[in-house]
């Protein structure tokens, strides 16, 4: 049961992603373009249920399934790492239409050719860990 | 049955998604994709060399167990929940698209052109998708987080290094999608 419920989230993740086709290289594009409100209604709607459910967390002091206090823990406070990494995120996610929940989404669909973002998704972040004492954040 | 084969709408999607971060949340974890990479790497044996990749991934073995069941899902929508009808983009974005020599949808997740096997035949093909993973990869592990991380879970947290790292993704995708796609195409 413990491994279960991470499975079954994924799953629901997973169907979900592609049934709304956040999947799909074309909603990225078209969301790009201005030209659909369709990827920015999801975006919206998520955060907007994320917003609300984390203050009625928060506000009721509500425990995890462990019973221990749920801790969010903030980000980091920076400017550097999240314009010039965000940036660099946005130019690969509007070429190859996906971020990484996708890519391992359509991979599990049987798009074969997303093994070769994956490999340079893997190759991306084995850089940045090489590279990271040298880089602003 | 149509709810099974039919676009699902936006707000019943971004609910979803919603309810699948607070879910994890109560699970006593953090909905974030990207972790994974570094995950992975980890278990391809990055740690000896670089200290970044030294922890100890079992730490985040239930969110590659996350990973598996999206591709579980993936897989389930893809072969048994589609319909020609799905992908129902814009037509003036398809018109564009054709000026790039880019296929239409009619009901596929992905163009032919850019994910088809023949791809893996061409150089060009090859690159795109190798350098659009790079980018994916450093990026996301320089801005400590992706869509997931830092537009869903960290935005709902009204987090402002969230709120830049998401301004960064828009900068990034629309210098790509209007500057530098059509020197590609």
């Amino acid at each position: 049961m413990k491994v279960l419920k991470y499975l079954l989230v994924g799953f629901v993740f997973g169907i979900v992603l592609t049934k709304s086709e956040a999947v799909s290289w074309y909603r990225i594009y078209e969301m790009f373009q201005f030209q659909s409100f369709h990827m920015y209604g999801i975006i919206m709607v998520a955060i907007g249920t994320g917003i609300i459910g984390i203050q009625i967390i928060k506000r009721n002091n509500i425990k995890d399934i462990k019973g221990l206090p749920i801790e969010i823990a903030d980000k980091e406070p920076g400017s550097i790492r999240y314009w010039v990494g965000g940036i660099l995120f946005g130019l690969g996610w509007a070429l190859v239409g996906a971020c990484p929940g996708p890519i391992y989404i359509l991979l599990g669909a049987g798009f074969w050719s997303i093994l070769i973002v994956l490999f340079g998704a893997l190759f991306g972040t084995y850089l940045y860990g090489v590279f990271k004492d040298k880089l602003p954040h | 049955m149509d709810i099974v084969f039919q676009t699902w709408p936006w707000y019943v999607s971004g609910f979803l998604i919603g309810l699948i971060m607070l879910c994890l949340i109560y699970f006593g974890k953090s909905f974030g994709m990207s972790s994974n990479l570094r995950s992975m790497c980890t278990i391809m044996g990055a740690g000896k060399r670089t200290a970044f990749f030294d922890f100890d991934w079992k730490e985040q073995r239930w969110n590659l167990v996350v990973v598996a069941g999206a591709m579980l899902g993936g897989f389930v929508a893809v072969n048994f929940m589609s319909d020609p009808s799905n992908v129902d983009i814009n037509p003036k974005t398809i018109e564009q698209l054709a000026h790039f020599g880019i296929d239409a949808p009619n009901g596929k997740l992905v163009p032919d052109a850019l994910f088809g096997n023949a791809v893996f035949q061409s150089l060009k093909g090859i690159l795109i998708l190798l350098v659009g993973g790079l980018l994916i990869g450093f990026g996301t592990r320089y801005a400590g987080g992706c869509t997931s991380g830092h537009a869903i879970s960290g935005l709902s947290n009204l987090q402002v290094p969230s709120l830049k790292a998401v301004i960064g993704f828009f900068i990034g995708g629309l210098i790509m999608a209007y500057f530098i796609f059509p020197l590609i195409f």
